[in-house]
């Protein structure tokens, strides 16, 4: 299980990240365009995060419930014969626990970082790049997208730590399964220390884990000097 | 980056400007993309706070129904009165954990930072790099040590555990958190507050302290939510049901979803509600603090 749960790790992770990382900018980018009511989405936004991890799995086993949840319900009054299994299918189940784990972390702590990095970005930039006629799409990659780059690495640095250490939710869920889909890393550590009381060669796969994230975190710390900008420090 | 705002809000435009720019299609799409957020974030709390409040017959009904007949308000009584299933138990000891754990460490983080930021002492900038180098190790590489510690002292199926570690100092990032905090507040403070024959305990309490509200709260908030949540922890430290923590009770009650022949999936969602409201009021009454303690720890990190 040691390479088949790594492997299922980075799926996660790279499903999980970009998704997060995309949707906490877009979020953040909404909110900053001075709308009514911003406050209010705002804390809306936040409260998937404040949830404890086994109360949002319980929330979302029953949205998710293939029988009973409104989705499949929803799906079924659009005309979708057979709506897909979700936690409970091999085929579908990593794809939930990623759609999970996302709708909780977008809204967040990454929302609020990023929503404070742009209110950082000093306005003469845009008023001087719209004097010179630049599209929006234009400002946003020349402008927003270098100044905010302190703050998405940060962000990416967090989000990949926390993608790989993946646990509560999918052992809730659907305990690992079925026939493993949701075998993480970290639920394979919990196996081997806690249930078969292998502690030393638990305590083995910990400090690969351990390693695995010192890694990821070092070369995105030496990549990082590639495409982060720093602005007058 | 200078933070202007304490919490990133925005800034009211007058009422003729606005009213102006709403018109704007541009204005309307971005208010329908902001509304659809809005229900994928809603929806999925909205119901299962309806679920909650629905008969055993409209929680399997088929179609489902979205809003109950009548609100079964009583559901939240029953879910705490199921004798194989203490809810109650399971809040109270979550509770008391929480609150021993949040006071330890905003205790004793405080008393290390002022520690690592005010006295100059032999080793003492080996310790702080040892303690930060904790903060890049991840929580399951303790845990087993950890957990052949606390069997050795006899404190398995105990909660000793999950609040006692709290109280030695809370954790490398409360300490650095803390310790930061401590260096902001001029030196002059301290010796004027000497001069006048203040004990070192009596500055750090009666001077320094209230000036750190915001890290303070920032930190309490912090160590209850993750305390509050925890999952981790306590599956492995407990075992017999009347030691579980909210969080290891609400697993265990996903696991039993009847008594005696009589399905329990609305009192389950009730049980979850009951687990997310503590999370959300901890968070609402500091959130001032709170959020510009996330938005520092990310600026300047």
């Amino acid at each position: 299980m040691f390479w088949p749960s790594l492997g299922r790790t980075f799926v996660f992770t790279l499903m999980f990240v970009p998704s997060a990382i995309i949707g906490s900018l877009a979020l953040a980018l909404l909110l900053n365009q001075k709308l009514k009511g911003t406050v209010l989405f705002r804390t809306l936004f936040y409260i998937p995060h404040l949830i404890p991890a086994v109360a949002l799995t319980v929330l979302w086993m029953a949205i998710l419930q293939p029988r009973m949840g409104p989705v499949n319900a929803t799906l079924r009054a659009l005309g979708v014969a057979d709506p897909p299994g979700w936690l409970a299918t091999q085929d579908t189940a990593l794809l939930s626990v990623t759609i999970i784990n996302v709708w909780a972390a977008v809204g967040g702590n990454t929302m609020l970082i990023f929503l404070a990095g742009l209110q950082g970005i000093p306005n003469e930039y845009y008023e001087a790049a719209s004097i010179d006629g630049a599209s929006a799409w234009a400002k946003f990659r020349k402008i927003t997208l270098p100044m905010l780059s302190p703050t998405i690495f940060f962000n990416l640095v967090l989000a990949i730590i926390a993608a790989l250490k993946v646990f509560t939710t999918a052992w809730v869920a659907t305990q690992g399964g079925p026939s493993y889909a949701t075998w993480f890393f970290v639920l394979h550590i919990y196996n081997e220390a806690f249930q078969n009381f292998r502690m030393g060669y638990g305590s083995a796969l910990a400090w690969i884990l351990a390693v695995i994230l010192i890694a990821f975190t070092l070369a995105q710390v030496y990549a990082s000097r590639r495409w982060v900008y720093y602005d007058g420090d | 980056m200078a933070i202007s705002q304490p919490f990133p809000t925005a800034t009211p435009a007058p009422r003729v400007a606005r009213r102006r720019r709403m018109l704007r299609p541009s204005r309307v799409v971005l208010y329908a993309v902001v509304l659809f957020f809005a229900a994928i974030f809603g929806f999925p709390l909205l119901w299962t706070l309806m679920a909650s409040l629905k008969t055993v017959q409209e929680t399997f009904a088929y179609p489902p129904v979205f809003f109950p007949a009548v609100p079964q308000f009583g559901n939240y009584i029953r879910v705490l009165s199921i004798e194989r299933i203490p809810v109650l138990l399971w809040t109270w000891n979550a509770a008391y954990i929480t609150a021993l754990t949040t006071l330890g460490t905003v205790i004793t983080a405080s008393l290390v930072g002022y520690s690592f930021a005010r006295f100059s002492y032999r080793g003492r900038n080996a310790l702080f790099l040892i303690t930060l180098a904790t903060l890049t190790l991840p929580a399951q590489v303790t845990l087993i040590p950890q957990f052949v510690l606390f069997h050795r002292l006899g404190w398995i199926n105990t909660h000793l555990p999950l609040w006692v570690p709290a109280w030695f100092g809370g954790g490398a990032f409360g300490i650095f958190l803390m310790r930061q905090f401590f260096l902001t507040i001029p030196r002059d403070l301290d010796e004027a507050a000497l001069i006048d024959g203040a004990s070192y305990p009596r500055i750090f309490w009666s001077v320094l302290l209230p000036l750190l509200k915001p890290p303070i709260v920032t930190l309490a908030i912090i160590t209850a939510l993750a305390s509050w949540s925890d999952y981790q922890s306590p599956i492995i430290y407990l075992n017999s049901p009347d030691k579980f923590t909210i969080s290891v009770g609400l697993h265990f009650f996903v696991q039993s979803p009847e008594v005696g022949g009589e399905p329990l999936q609305h009192l389950l969602m009730a049980a979850c509600i009951l687990t997310m409201i503590p999370a959300v009021v901890i968070f609402f009454a500091g959130q001032r603090y709170f959020v510009q303690g996330v938005v520092m720890s990310g600026l300047k990190g």
